[in-house]
């Protein structure tokens, strides 16, 4: 009897070792996520490969190098000065105990729901050869030349003003999960403040910092609103122009599958430059970080901090809001917006939730899974947030209408593609995130007899909530202004905010423009101030 | 351990299962459309169109009950490339009139056209509206639109419709010259397009959109009327000019009326709808070429019955709606373009369509733009 119940004990750990190091659910759903990430990128093989000789025409075109130049140049120097807007920003709003502090950190990723198109417009309005600005300057001390908005600076400008999120937020879910004990440890070891800062601080912060950079590269790279309107041509620009002008499907996909090449380097670079570091402690416990009491230098910071977020914000609101009292004051008739806000309340959530669970289980692998290559898993994914828009949309056209045509044009399809364009932005910052936690802690959860859900449940799910908050806001704030894809995939008559807004900017109506606007950069808010209210409750109970 | 697998697996299934379900749900009302009523196309139209001018008041009279009686609330999906704050007050109020369920997916003309020609056969459009012939003349081309009856074609002008008689204008879009009325006299443009090339007055002061599919429709009737070369050495003059490049229209007569550049080459409505937001006199005009130059090119946008379309009946209801009367005077009233209908006047500030003299091109031409797109990136425009 004791001998039996020690075999199967043994048979039971052998089993469970044995499935334990092989496959984990979450890795089989890692997979299944990162496969269906592949049909944009078989298709645009596909139908390059259909297209024969004039694909290879439109690769080997001069042009293209010097357009692949462009979107490269652009996308680093969008990166590296996002990066180096967002870090003080989220250093100021999550480390110093400013009044109000929680509340600007909310306003400040509400630039992520602007459309880069809306965005670029109102560059043009603020700082354009006969804009506000010039014209305030040529009145006050007669200056009439400004530097040129058109072209790379102001592609560059717009282009930051609706990327600085990315970074910001996935370096406050970082600098939230960060532990004290780093930190004080250099201090007890005479490190200076700054040194302390440098040398632990912000390379702790790496994960986050590159994820966030990574994001906004790619996002560069497949823009095409501003590029269009600040005329910047880019990669992307030309793919456009092959769809809308020649309607050669096969010469657009020749180029984003060089755009495919492209991100995939990048991905390749940053992860041989993170490698797999520890960033979490060995022994004791966590504690979350203190607030620093700030001193003169940290509002001198939260000025230029304020300066920033009412550009970016008061640019769109302040044309938007234009526009809207220029309609009133005519008494024109302005369409209803309740089912568009609605709309896309719904949409945003529902991708919001939907992108952050599937990222859950890939994160999880790419950060913990065994084997060499697991931690590739998430490259397809990434690959398919580099392709433009119109590209994945089409692809999802194709794909859907041929294999699942019951679930064509519907709004879970429509999730799904949203899902399937926002999912590296839940990867990466919950891949941040987890890299900060121990493993111990979860293994000990499970010895004390959890069972794996339980010991996710009760001690890496309130661990992981900062990383999970940051990129379900993330992905909700992106969702609500994405458009290609809506306007292929969603069911037929659904209106968002985002198809309000281009439907009356496409024919110049600039005031039925103006309230869906307003409300896009309104119900960013939302998700942002829910969950902050939400850790602070528990935050409260916990104090208790 | 295998239990909790079950259970596991189980979760799985069920999660899944349910997914699935509450796909189908939502995907029945889109997915099961109208009852198929398909005739061959055209056949059902024919004898509820109006023969007569005279009768042209009152269109839908005769074509609303045939319609009606055939198939109660007949669905009708229209991908439309034209915007809902153009054409969705107008489509509104002719779904209720016929009696039609009107479903609108609106997008841009090409991603639209694009669309279909990737949904193949599955397509769940029944009409698809451009914003210009090109788009329509692909579709043409690849083999998506069937054939409209000639009834409904003879309403329009010759040069405005299909020579294939797969799709027909609705409204149509004047090539203008926009300029500043602060910096332009308006005897300083010059009396051909063509003669901007080399002129260093409009040095730094021209603006013009080569991305645009209305100028590119510009490009090819210069080709087709003055040679590839004239067509080649004015891409290379304007260029060499420094004329600035912008992604639309609309953002060309935006910069001109706030003075950022002189003049532009656009379409002649932008113009209209500025001046009906702005509140105030713009200083802007459009000059228009009515003496045959390629400059006054009127292009159109129109509509075409898809080949797979189930409800072509209703489709052709549609059409024959929106070349009528009270739709017609829509078009000129509100998005300020040329109706086509013969009777029907444009905006009173415009010059009258007939006083266009537009030059002679066959606009089923303008699907053609391999040729132009060629000559555009060799200049190192696109």
């Amino acid at each position: 009897m004791t001998a039996s119940a020690g075999r199967t004990t043994i048979a039971h750990s052998l089993l469970q070792r044995w499935s334990l190091a092989v496959i984990r659910p979450s890795e089989v759903v890692a997979l299944v996520v990162a496969s269906i990430a592949l049909v944009p990128v078989l298709y645009l093989g596909w139908r390059a490969l259909e297209g024969g000789e004039r694909a290879l025409a439109s690769l080997t075109h001069p042009r293209t190098t010097w357009l692949v130049l462009r979107s490269l140049g652009l996308a680093v120097a969008v990166a590296a000065s996002s990066a180096l807007v967002a870090f003080p920003l989220a250093v100021l709003t999550e480390r110093v105990a400013f009044p109000g502090r929680r509340w600007l950190a909310i306003l400040l990723a509400v630039p992520l729901a602007v459309p880069s198109y809306v965005m670029a417009y109102a560059v043009v309005a603020a700082l354009g050869p006969r804009g506000t600005l010039a014209s305030l300057l040529e009145r006050s001390i007669g200056l009439t030349r400004l530097p040129e908005v058109y072209g790379f600076f102001g592609a560059w400008l717009t282009l930051t003003l609706v990327t600085y999120p990315y970074t910001f937020l996935a370096l406050r879910a970082a600098l939230r999960g960060l532990d004290q004990a780093f930190e004080e440890v250099a201090r007890t070891l005479h490190a200076g403040h700054w040194v302390t800062f440098w040398r632990v601080t912000v390379p702790l912060l790496g994960p986050a910092l590159l994820s966030g950079m990574l994001l906004t590269t790619l996002y560069v790279l497949s823009d095409f609103g501003a590029i269009a309107i600040l005329r910047y041509p880019t990669l992307t620009y030309s793919i456009y122009n092959q769809y809308r002008l020649s309607f050669d499907r096969s010469a657009a996909a020749a180029l984003a599958v060089l755009l495919v090449v492209l991100s995939a380097i990048l991905l390749i670079a940053e992860r041989h430059w993170q490698r797999r570091a520890a960033f979490y402690r060995t022994v004791g416990t966590r504690r979350p970080p203190v607030l620093h009491s700030p001193g003169w230098r940290s509002w001198l910071g939260l000025s230029l901090v304020l300066l920033w977020g009412s550009f970016a914000i008061g640019l769109p609101a302040g044309m938007a809001a234009f526009w809207f009292l220029r309609a009133r004051s005519l008494g024109e008739q302005l369409p209803g917006i309740g089912e568009p806000l609605a709309n896309s309340l719904l949409v945003g959530s529902a991708a919001g939730l939907v992108t952050v669970a599937l990222a859950l289980p890939v994160a999880w692998t790419v950060v913990r899974g065994n084997g060499r290559y697991v931690s590739l898993v998430d490259l397809p994914l990434w690959i398919a947030y580099g392709l433009p828009g119109i590209v994945l949309a089409l692809a999802l056209v194709s794909f859907s209408v041929r294999f699942l045509p019951w679930l064509y044009q519907t709004l879970p399809l429509l999730i799904v593609g949203y899902a399937l364009r926002f999912l590296p932005e839940a990867t990466g910052i919950l891949r941040a995130t987890l890299a900060q936690q121990n493993p111990r802690l979860e293994e000990a959860a499970r010895t004390l007899g959890l069972r794996p859900w339980r010991a996710w449940l009760t001690v890496q799910f309130p661990l992981t909530l900062p990383g999970i908050g940051s990129a379900f806001a993330l992905v909700f704030l992106t969702t609500i202004k994405e458009l290609p894809v809506t306007l292929l995939l969603s069911p037929i008559g659904f209106t968002t905010l985002a198809t309000a807004v281009w439907n009356a900017t496409a024919d110049a109506f600039w005031s039925h423009a103006a309230l869906p606007t307003l409300l896009l950069l309104g119900i960013g808010v939302v998700p942002m101030a829910l969950f902050s209210w939400w850790q602070e409750r528990g935050a409260e109970r916990s104090n208790e | 351990m295998r239990r909790r697998d079950l259970i596991r697996l189980g979760g799985l299934g069920l999660t899944a299962g349910w997914t699935l379900l509450a796909a189908c749900q939502s995907a029945e009302p889109t997915a099961t459309p109208a009852p198929p009523t398909s005739t061959a196309a055209g056949a059902g139209m024919a004898p509820t169109a109006s023969p007569t001018p005279a009768a042209a008041a009152t269109p839908t009279a005769g074509a609303t009950p045939t319609v009606m009686t055939r198939s109660q609330s007949a669905v009708v999906t229209i991908y439309s490339g034209r915007s809902k704050s153009l054409i969705g007050p107008l489509l509104d109020r002719i779904g209720q009139e016929l009696g039609l369920d009107v479903r609108v997916r609106y997008g841009d003309t090409a991603e639209l056209a694009t669309a279909i020609l990737e949904e193949g056969d599955r397509s769940p459009a029944d009409l698809f509206f451009g914003q210009d012939a090109g788009a329509l003349g692909a579709l043409a081309k690849e083999g998506r639109l069937a054939p409209l009856p000639s009834e409904l074609l003879q309403r329009v002008p010759q040069p405005y419709r299909s020579s294939k008689e797969l799709w027909v204008g609705i409204s149509g879009r004047a090539r203008t010259v926009i300029y500043n009325t602060e910096r332009v006299k308006p005897e300083e443009i010059p009396a051909s397009i063509v003669d901007f090339a080399g002129n260093e007055r409009w040095r730094a002061r021209l603006g013009w959109a080569p991305t645009n599919g209305s100028f590119q429709a510009f490009v090819t009737a210069l080709r087709r009327m003055r040679g590839e070369d004239v067509a080649r050495s004015w891409l290379e003059g304007i260029k060499a000019l420094d004329a600035r490049v912008f992604p639309k229209n609309s953002s060309i007569v935006q910069a001109t009326i706030n003075g950022e550049i002189e003049a532009g080459f656009v379409n002649h409505y932008y113009l209209m709808r500025e001046r009906a937001q702005a509140g105030r006199p713009l200083p802007a005009e459009n000059h228009f070429y009515t003496n045959g130059d390629p400059g006054g090119l009127v292009n159109v946008a129109g509509v075409g019955v898809l080949v797979t379309s189930r409800a072509s009946d209703a489709a052709l209801a549609l059409v024959d709606y929106l070349l009528s009367e009270p739709a017609q005077r829509y078009f000129a009233e509100q998005t300020y373009e040329y109706p086509l209908l013969e009777g029907v006047l444009a905006h009173p500030d415009l010059p009258p369509l007939a006083s266009l003299n537009p030059p002679a091109l066959d606009l089923s031409d303008l699907d053609d733009l391999k040729g132009t797109l060629a000559l555009l990136q060799e200049v190192g425009l696109l």
